[in-house]
């Protein structure tokens, strides 16, 4: 099997995270493999593990695109465990938004796919950054694939996947053939940490770096150019402050009670 | 005028507020058209109406439910198509906006998720990096499909109804030919609560509840308000999936949101700080979400949410 998981290099949640520049790009210092992505890491790695591993042929195969730092992603994507990575980057490519990002990594995975096609793209359920959730699908639509988003569990028997999504009124199980894109929740699993045995194979394992040219894309499709949303403006929301702070005396019950009622809550 | 294209799905007897909010926003941007999917009941027939809808799209397929969002999107692209219209909405729902995506590569256009407002020449606002700014874009292409999130818009008819004229649309069958089918469907047992990511009100409890879920519940109830947890609750399996907020879970902007019990980590913060006001409650005074609370309170949650709720019924008497 041939699994293509996306990864993505996003700023650190944890800390506080701007946007700058011209367009408002986000400022990637203090960024990390998106911690979403891991689970898509992990359903891919399980997959191959449950079909013989890579000394059966089974791939796992992390791409991402980004700046130069974005290859980190794909580093600690072979630590723990993908068999190869591929890391597209090209300066036209800053600013991208959902539909020019969907094309330059679609036009990745069919270059990846020459030869030998992909069978699986799995992604995370959406980036910890943009957090639109619209690139698997745009990508699933770009590749002509069926797409599965949400999947919180995951399963293959031969060319059929069947998997489990959980919405707010309904949970229901769906069958898709392969090839298709999969998105997972944090629901499908525990990622595993990379150990020391995966930390020191992977300074043996190959990543390739793919440019635009070398992926059959021009760069007025992609980046800021080839997007088909802009930025205008971007303010930073004052952050929010602490008030009134009590400690409760065995009447705190009825001061949250005076206090919903003097903001016309109640 | 230019044309908006509304789209809804399956709405059953009545249209839900959400809809309604589209149809109003839709107005305040151009001639409003509706692309239906599912059973066209004549309650929603007369409310299309009463929102000056001048036409209702429908597809030619009845099973587009069957199948996961690719028929839906190509059924719109159709639609759009067919209507003229420079503009769609549809909800801000997982759905919503996986729709959106499929339809915005379908029709070559740009998609805003998350937009709390759109201005009449198209600007659209939205928050992001967890609420920690507010931004403005634009569409740059022909049609811009925008997924609105609910409770920005107060719902109003229109001046004058208007009377609909009916069109079916063909759906593409290559569409459903490489789409995920839907094989089962289990619906959920319904809590008669207001919905959690459109309450005014929500009240969330977190780790804290050690398995309780009562004190909590007993509140939310008490204010007609929606309950939702953190991921600690959820993952313990005290309450539903689907009631946790935050990173991973749903994003909530109520007029007030509850903690009780909860530490407020990042991930959990990321779904709750652009609610209006904050109140929380935590034995632990180092507790970050005291940093973002309006009102904090530093104590046990089973001696101040019983009493908070006692106190509620009888003011409200
Ligand atoms: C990728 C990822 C995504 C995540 N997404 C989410 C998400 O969407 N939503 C989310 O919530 N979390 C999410 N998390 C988890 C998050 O990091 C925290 O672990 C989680 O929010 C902690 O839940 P908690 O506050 O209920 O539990 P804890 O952190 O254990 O806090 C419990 C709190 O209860 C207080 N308490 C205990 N007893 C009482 C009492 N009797 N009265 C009053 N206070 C009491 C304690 O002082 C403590 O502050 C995510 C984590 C990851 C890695």
């Amino acid at each position: 099997m041939k699994i293509i998981v996306l990864v993505k290099h996003v700023p650190d949640a944890q800390f506080d995270r701007h946007l700058n520049g011209e367009g408002y790009t986000t400022d990637r210092d203090e960024s990390i493999l998106s911690e979403l992505d891991e689970y898509a890491l992990e359903a891919g790695l399980q997959l191959a593990e449950a079909r013989g591993g890579s000394k059966a042929g089974n791939q796992v195969i992390a791409l991402s695109m980004g700046p130069a730092g974005a290859v980190n992603a794909v580093k600690k994507s072979l630590q723990m465990g993908a068999t190869e990575g591929f890391h597209l980057t090209d300066d036209a490519l800053a600013g991208s938004d959902a539909a020019a990002t969907s094309l330059a990594l679609a036009a990745a995975i069919r270059h990846i796919g020459t030869g030998a096609p992909v069978d699986l793209v799995l992604t995370g359920m959406a980036s910890t950054d943009g957090e639109t959730s619209l690139v698997p699908a745009q990508l699933a639509e770009r590749l002509g694939l069926p797409q599965v988003t949400f999947a919180s569990s995951l399963e293959l028997d031969g060319g059929r996947l069947t998997a489990r999504r959980d919405a707010d009124t309904y949970s229901e199980t769906v069958e898709a053939s392969l090839p298709a894109v999969v998105s997972v929740t944090d629901q499908i699993n525990e990622p595993r940490y990379p150990n020391f045995k995966g930390i020191i194979a992977a300074k043996r394992k190959s990543i390739t770096t793919l440019s635009l040219a070398d992926v059959g894309v021009d760069p007025s499709q992609v980046g800021r150019a080839g997007s088909w949303t802009t930025v205008t403006s971007a303010e930073e929301r004052p952050p929010r402050t602490a008030g009134t702070i009590i400690t409760d005396e065995g009447d705190a019950g009825i001061k949250l009670v005076d206090f919903l009622a003097a903001q016309k809550l109640l | 005028m230019a044309k908006v294209l509304v789209f809804i799905d399956n709405p059953g007897d009545a249209l839900k507020k959400s809809s309604l909010e589209l149809l109003t926003l839709a107005r305040s941007l151009g001639e409003t058209v509706v692309a239906l999917n599912g059973d066209l009941n004549s309650g929603v027939s007369d409310e299309f109406a009463e929102y000056g809808v001048t036409a209702v799209y429908r597809p030619s397929s009845q099973d587009l439910d069957n199948y996961l969002v690719a028929p839906k999107a190509a059924y719109l692209a159709a639609a759009v198509e067919a209507a003229g219209a420079g503009t769609v909405l549809l909800d801000n729902s997982p759905e919503g906006k996986e729709i959106a995506a499929r339809l915005g590569i379908r029709l070559g256009a740009g998609v805003i998720t998350d937009v709390v407002g759109v201005d009449a020449d198209g600007t659209a606002h939205k928050s992001v990096l967890a609420g920690s700014y507010t931004t403005a874009s634009r569409v740059t292409t022909p049609v811009a499909v925008l997924t609105v999130k609910a409770n920005n818009v107060t719902p109003e008819p229109a001046a004058s109804p208007s009377t609909p004229d009916a069109v079916t649309v063909e759906v593409p069958g290559d569409s459903i030919a490489t789409a995920a089918r839907i094989t089962d469907r289990q619906q959920k047992t319904a809590t008669g609560r207001p919905d959690l990511t459109d309450a005014r009100i929500v009240v969330a409890g977190g780790r804290g509840l050690d398995g309780d879920f009562g004190p909590v519940e007993q509140l939310a109830d008490a204010l007609g308000a929606a309950v939702g947890a953190s991921r600690a609750a959820t993952d313990a399996g005290w309450i539903s999936h689907d009631a946790q907020v935050g990173q991973t879970g749903k994003t909530v902007s109520p007029q007030l949101y509850i903690s009780a019990g909860i530490s407020g980590a990042i991930q959990q913060k990321a779904g709750m700080q652009t609610a209006k006001v904050i109140v929380a409650v935590n034995k632990d005074a180092e507790s970050p979400v005291f940093e973002i609370a309006d009102f904090g309170i530093i104590g046990d949650l089973f001696d101040v949410l019983p009493q908070a709720t006692e106190e509620i019924k009888k003011r409200k008497g």
